[in-house]
């Protein structure tokens, strides 16, 4: 990693510049919502004005540029009583800009999952090593909790990180392409002063989160937890329709569908993202459903994300930015689940007798 | 190993095996892809017919022929409704072969209780074969076998040649007999009065409705044969046999890469398994 010192009247210059030169992406608000608070998204940005920079946090993540909502995975072409198949792993050069800490702790997830293992997968392969992540620092909103899952900094997964020092931006450069595109811009090496207001600006952030959730111990809990009414408690609210994945930067289940085409010369199969809470999930040929009531779904979109997936990559898959909760019909967030959760469990502790006195 | 591509395949035979399912006889078209590819007994593989979609069907045939794949398909969507109008000639494509397989090096040496349920015979029939073709090296081989009712019998045609050239001891059940059927009727359960059994040197393979699991795993284990001695093969609608796609995931565990085959210790342990 390379730190570099950069005024911010020349970091505008050099994002222009990029974002002119290539297919960009980067916030810009797109709506107000019914509280007439400003609903942002990632777009296309073709200059450095389109881009929101004081922008808290997409409803969507950016994890629709690795894993689109529909790809297609091959394409069949008949002729006679044959076909031919074709598989690419082609992905455009894009520039992603202004994602902040925890967005890019999901891509980090999102590459344990897809690149490791035996079978990584190369569609994703390819739009990941053809992106360049720019990052950027934010101080968090009041129902953001990546403290609580350790990912409101991040230390790797992008290009390039911009934290907000003041006049100045304080960049980690972790990319030899990033390097080579800003020597054409004028950047210094930090001295100690900018060391320091670095270091004010992550306490800063870090004092300045009002949601916390205790998720120690969270495996064990779901798993003694299993049978507990707090998941028919929350499942007779969940409405089962799936926007909780869509939103969510790490949710990555699929399914894959193939359709032909109009003129039946063709066909495609394609992945579709799907949603562990939609009522066909666990369902089998013949009909057999092994999660067929709300609560069983949703019970186990939170053993996943907090526990299935740390017991295989030893962290949980949650990042914390709480977009499921902000966008749940239902007014169902993770926050009271895991507490109510905890508290089922507290209300059982506090019952037991105290440990026998040695003797 | 073909992962996003699949072996063009022939179908080269179809055997109508009840109202519901089928045998289709497969045979890769490509020499060095046949030459290539290998399963062991257990796993499965992804069945794709274009245009309609692909689907998980466990190989029934024998792991040591390598001409040909028997998969026994049961019509229960649409993918598998499409092959079920499809003939002789037909062309698929296979992925594959994923999942873990029946450890049969481990169970040699030892008694084999082979159970299944319905068409829990199929991912059962590579096993078989391959005891058939190893039988020096097991001890005594007992296979269970029950269905709704006669007509639902599968493969009725190699229990002479499993029974009689092969020792198995064959035992068969019926829920709802008929009046031709002058076997048993009743539970799979009650067929485990007519075998002796030696919890000490016996391995249990599994395979059948999730019901099923619990009832016969529960006896085997009140028996005393070790859990981790016990298998079964798990069904899931897998769609890409990876552990990415997550349709098949039981807690922390992928049934396409972690099993279908699991031993009883780890099943049991699985919430939501069976």
């Amino acid at each position: 990693m390379i730190y570099k010192i950069i005024s911010k009247a020349e970091f505008k210059r050099f994002i222009d510049a990029l974002v002119r030169s290539n297919s960009s992406f980067g916030p810009r608000m797109v709506d107000t919502d019914s509280r007439g608070e400003a609903v942002y998204q990632f777009q296309p940005v073709s200059s450095v004005d389109e881009i929101a920079f004081d922008y808290t946090r997409t409803a969507s993540s950016a994890k629709h540029f690795f894993l689109p909502f529909r790809q297609e995975l091959s394409r069949f072409h008949f002729h006679d009583d044959d076909w031919d198949q074709k598989v690419s792993y082609e992905a455009d050069p894009v520039v992603l800009f202004g994602l902040r800490a925890c967005d890019i702790s999901a891509l980090n997830i999102l590459d344990d999952v897809l690149l490791n293992g035996h079978f990584p997968s190369a569609y994703y392969l390819a739009k990941r090593k053809n992106t360049f992540v720019i990052g950027m620092d934010h101080l968090p909103l009041p129902d953001c909790f990546c403290k609580s899952m350790n990912h409101h900094t991040v230390p790797t997964g992008f290009n390039l990180f911009c934290s907000d020092i003041g006049d100045e931006y304080y960049l980690a450069i972790n990319s030899s392409k990033a390097f080579n595109f800003l020597r054409e811009f004028e950047t210094r090496d930090p001295q100690y002063d900018e060391n320091c207001r670095l270091a004010e600006r992550r306490k800063l952030i870090s004092s300045s989160f009002r949601t916390e959730i205790d998720v120690t111990g969270l495996p064990a809990i779901l798993d003694i937890e299993f049978d507990s009414p707090v998941w028919k408690k929350w499942g007779d609210k969940c409405l089962s329709c799936g926007t909780c994945a869509m939103v969510c930067p790490t949710c990555y289940c699929y399914s894959v569908e193939e359709s032909f085409e109009p003129d039946l010369q063709s066909s495609s199969r394609q992945k579709r993202l799907y949603s562990c809470n939609l009522v066909d999930f666990a369902a089998v040929a013949g009909g057999h459903n092994f999660r067929p009531k709300n609560g069983d779904r949703l019970k186990y979109r939170y053993y996943h994300q907090h526990r299935g997936f740390a017991e295989n990559a030893n962290q949980q898959i949650c990042v914390g930015c709480n977009r499921c909760g902000k966008a749940c019909l239902a007014g169902i967030n993770p926050k009271d689940v895991i507490n109510d959760l905890r508290l089922e469990k507290d209300t059982c502790t506090t019952s037991v007798s105290s440990s026998p006195a040695r003797s | 190993m073909n992962t996003d591509m699949g072996y063009k395949c022939t179908v080269t035979n179809i055997v109508r095996l009840t109202r519901q399912e089928k045998l289709f006889q497969i045979r890769i078209i490509d020499p060095v892809e046949r030459a290539l590819f290998r399963f062991r007994p257990g796993q499965f593989l992804m069945l794709e017919l274009p245009g309609y979609g692909e689907v998980p069907i466990s190989i029934s045939s024998s792991s040591s022929n390598h001409e040909f794949l028997e998969l026994c398909i049961r019509k229960a969507g649409s993918v598998t409704s499409a092959l079920f109008n499809a003939g002789e000639g037909t062309r698929v494509a296979i992925r594959g072969p994923f999942g873990s397989s029946f450890p049969m090096d481990e169970m040699a040496g030892h008694n084999v209780l082979l159970i299944a349920g319905g068409l829990g015979i199929a991912p059962l029939r590579a096993p078989l074969f391959w005891i058939n073709e190893h039988r020096n090296r097991f001890l005594d081989v007992s296979l269970l076998y029950g269905a709704k009712d006669p007509s639902q019998l599968l493969f009725t045609w190699q229990f002479n040649e499993w029974d009689m050239i092969s020792h198995i001891g064959l035992h068969t059940i019926v829920e709802q007999g008929t009046e031709e059927w002058t076997g048993k009727t009743g539970m799979i359960t009650e067929l485990f009065n007519d075998i002796a059994i030696d919890p000490a040197t016996t391995y249990a393979i599994v395979c059948g409705p999730p019901v099923m699991f619990k009832f016969v795993c529960g006896y085997l284990d009140r028996l005393g044969i070790p859990m981790n001695r016990m298998f079964v093969s798990l069904e899931r609608r897998m769609h890409c046999g990876m552990g990415k796609c997550c349709r098949c995931m039981v807690g922390s565990t992928f049934t396409c890469i972690d099993g279908p085959v699991f031993d009883y210790w780890s099943v049991m342990n699985l919430k939501e398994a069976i």
